[in-house]
């Protein structure tokens, strides 16, 4: 995969903007994990070279964290909130209807590039239990009859765009 | 504005200004009311920032914006009434709030000064409404010193700080105590880590103090990972100032100059406060060089953390900052002797600094009148789960079980049976019934088989399964377990397959003995806390609910009914009215019968148990066997 010349010149000046603050990796990274969603293996050489690290400790820091990802995720994020207070409240029913709904599994991204699902470990919401967070906007008491809503929800939002 | 902090003088006259500022808009007197919105997570994620918004535009249509200040505040704690609204001075707390509701509340409150009587808070035992948040019963017991502040002031400004005790503390330490007598008095406070082991922290203080070197760091853990606590969260959110100022002491007890912040990149509202924070601190000469003229210097930095449970643990943390694989290094050499970039370190708890300000306030021998004899002061909990009060609840060490979920908590929605709590997350145990009355601080939760961890709080009624609970517990921690020991890499994996084959009905007495066995290697075999006490959850469960476990593996039943594989759901025929609606609703059409002639069945073979006819039936005629 070749990386754009624009997409380059970001990465690197994100890379420059961290020189000599001490071990600046994981910042550069979580910079580069936003601006660009994931990280992959050629956006990692780029980074190991501006900072003059070995390549496999970039790509051993990236495979580490969970907040890093190596391929780019959908459109829409759904991450439902696994943490122990919404586990109780039968948060898994959830997280298994949309797999079923979306027929891909947890961590994985629809063909169509719109649906990832993610499990979190709570959010810090655990009076809305069990919830669900689609880019960030939160789904307050979901049960697994509410789940094809959610999910019609958005893709009624790609018809009209 | 303040423009400058530059000597103790300085500081005095704006802690002055600021606290008169701050008095006049709680107390009304300068003829203004203050609406006070909700900003924190529970009540952000139900929307409370169109409130706000709804708020200033109304205040400022009505022509409201001289006589009324409008501000968002850290969290109230008692998230299941939330979002809330609170106006001063009338001291009002409106609950459950919309952003519809804002309406009523600026025509009828606002500008007629009529209490909106439908939005109170109603207590569930009087039905009667309450107005005031000190008459609500969940808060009567509780103590605020870790959430000073929060839901009081505003997090986004150093002056609301100011005026509600902030850095009388860190004046004091600077001005008239040598580091010497900080340690001290920390020590004498009795303060114990409140990340979960409960290490005195003036010890901690003293080990790093003791060692000769120019450069020393104080790191803040704000990595929290227990999924079911956002205490730290909360406070950072809230009141962040209150946390630096804990930091600095500390920076100032031990000889640091430059602190880090090590906080969750999932807490990005925290992050910024903090943030924003710090640079203003900077601004007015709070931080940096020579600070309030007394030749101490410090400095603050923020590093966000990537999603990785075990960085908690702080020689994995002090990896991560120095941006490596967050992975445990062997103890010793402490990070007091040898931390962060090799230099002498202390990493200490959100919570844990967020106390300190209060001790240097009150004096360590006030401070030990709160609490027990062996851990002193207040814990907050985060209190979720099956019980009525979910929220964040700060109360003195030595409360009772009880106290927490039936007085705070308010009990068992539902009218459900009390089966048991889990404490101190993936690391921690269960408590049943017969620990209710148990006073709870360190101690008494390890020797119940249990610990305190960072302060989540889960209590789990009749239809929860300990079994399937325990299974949950080990699927986290093997997917969070680093690596770097075999025991635990691949122990846990073993671990969770095992429940796995208990849960599907598989499993043997034989399990049970296997999975003992294993856990105990795993204890002895693991570098860091996440290894050794990662079968905690499966052990304090088979102990306390043995006869729960004999069921799966004996008699492959699952007593709650949670364990699909081992469950029927079946139609009572006496009690079906015919109505079809769960056939209507069932994915995989299991379930026929004839509308209003002959009642429903469930063919079992088609059934995947996923419980859509049981909470569809309004005959409750439907149920999982």
């Amino acid at each position: 995969m070749a990386i754009r010349a624009d997409s380059r010149e970001k990465i690197e000046r994100i890379c420059d903007s961290h020189k000599g603050e001490p071990s600046p990796l994981m910042i550069v990274l979580e910079e580069i994990q936003r601006e660009f969603g994931y990280i992959p293996f050629e956006v990692q050489e780029i980074v190991a070279e501006k900072l003059s690290l070995p390549v496999s400790d970039v790509y051993g820091v990236v495979t580490f964290y969970n907040f890093f990802s190596l391929n780019p995720k959908g459109k829409y994020v759904i991450g439902v909130c696994l943490g122990t207070a919404c586990y109780v409240k039968s948060s898994q029913a959830v997280i298994d209807k949309f797999e079923e709904v979306l027929a891909i599994k947890t961590g994985e991204t629809s063909a169509d590039g719109l649906f990832t699902i993610e499990a979190l470990r709570c959010i810090g919401a655990c009076a809305l239990a069990p919830a669900v967070s689609v880019n960030g906007k939160v789904y307050p008491m979901v049960t697994p009859d509410k789940v094809p809503a959610i999910v019609a929800e958005y893709r009624k939002m790609e018809e009209v765009a | 504005m303040i423009e400058e902090i530059k000597s103790p003088a300085e500081l005095d006259s704006a802690i002055e200004t600021c606290t008169e500022a701050f008095e006049r808009k709680i107390s009304g007197k300068g003829g203004k009311r203050a609406v006070l919105v909700c900003g924190g997570t529970g009540c952000l994620s139900n929307d409370s920032e169109a409130i706000l918004k709804e708020f200033e535009r109304l205040v400022e249509e009505r022509g409201l914006s001289r006589s009324v200040t409008v501000n968002h505040v850290g969290c109230f704690g008692f998230c299941s009434q939330g979002p809330f609204v609170k106006i001063y001075p009338e001291d009002t707390l409106y609950c459950k709030v919309k952003a519809r509701d804002v309406q009523d509340i600026v025509e009828e409150d606002l500008v007629k000064g009529h209490v909106v009587e439908r939005l109170l808070y109603v207590d569930p035992v009087t039905h009667e409404r309450v107005e005031r948040q000190d008459d609500i019963t969940f808060y009567k017991r509780q103590m605020r010193i870790s959430l000073h502040g929060c839901s009081l002031v505003n997090p986004d400004f150093l002056e609301e700080a100011l005026g509600y005790d902030g850095f009388k503390a860190l004046k004091k330490a600077l001005t008239s105590m040598t580091p010497q007598e900080v340690i001290d008095e920390v020590l004498a406070s009795g303060l114990r880590g409140r990340g979960g082991a409960g290490f005195p922290t003036g010890r901690k203080w003293q080990f790093a103090a003791d060692q000769k070197s120019e450069e020393k760091y104080i790191v803040c853990n704000g990595d929290e990972g227990d999924p079911g606590a956002f205490m730290d969260r909360s406070i950072l959110e809230g009141n962040p100032f209150e946390v630096i100022e804990g930091m600095m002491i500390a920076g100032y007890a031990f000889g640091a100059k430059e602190g880090y912040f090590y906080v969750r990149a999932e807490y990005p509202v925290a992050v910024e406060r903090l943030r924003r924070a710090i640079e203003d601190m900077e601004k007015v000469g709070l931080l940096g060089d020579n600070i309030l003229g007394t030749g101490f210097s410090f400095r603050a930095h923020i590093r966000e953390g990537a999603g990785a449970f075990v960085c908690g643990e702080e020689t994995a943390l002090l990896n991560s900052i120095e941006g490596k694989r967050g992975m445990p290094r062997p103890r010793p050499p402490f990070p007091a002797i040898k931390g962060l970039w090799g230099k002498p370190t202390c990493v200490n708890n959100v919570e844990t600094l967020a106390q300190v300000p209060y001790i240097m306030r009150v004096g360590a021998e006030k401070y030990r009148e709160v609490g027990t004899e062996g851990s002193k002061g207040t814990k907050v909990f985060a209190l979720g789960g099956k019980v009525n009060n979910v929220g964040l609840v700060e109360v003195p060490m030595g409360t009772t079980l009880r106290e927490l979920i039936y007085e705070i908590g308010g009990g068992i929605p539902g009218g459900k049976r009390f089966k048991a709590i889990q404490t101190g997350g993936p690391s921690g145990g269960c408590l049943t019934e017969e620990d209710l009355d148990t006073p709870i601080d360190y101690d008494t939760l390890v020797a119940k088989g249990s610990m305190m961890g960072s302060g989540g709080a889960i209590v789990m009624d009749e239809d929860n399964c300990t079994v399937d609970v325990a299974r949950f517990y080990m699927d986290f921690i093997c997917s969070e377990s680093c690596g770097k020991c075999t025991p635990c890499r691949i122990g846990t994996k073993r671990l969770y397959e095992m429940l796995s084959e208990i849960v599907e009905g598989k499993g043997t007495k034989e399990t049970l003995e296997e999975m003992k066995a294993l856990a105990s290697v795993i204890h002895q075999g693991s570098l860091c806390a996440l290894g050794q006490t990662a079968a905690n959850p499966i052990l304090s469960t088979m102990e306390k609910f043995p006869e729960e476990y004999l069921a799966h593996v004996e008699r492959k039943e699952c007593p709650a009914h949670v364990c699909k594989r081992l469950i029927r759901i079946e139609i009572n025929p006496e009690l079906c009215r015919k109505c079809s609606l769960c056939a209507r609703n069932c994915p995989v059409g299991a379930i026929t019968g004839v509308p209003g002639k002959e009642p429903y069945h469930i063919d079992q073979k088609k059934c995947i148990k996923c419980g859509a006819c049981v909470s569809s039936c309004r005959f409750k005629a439907i149920a999982r066997k």
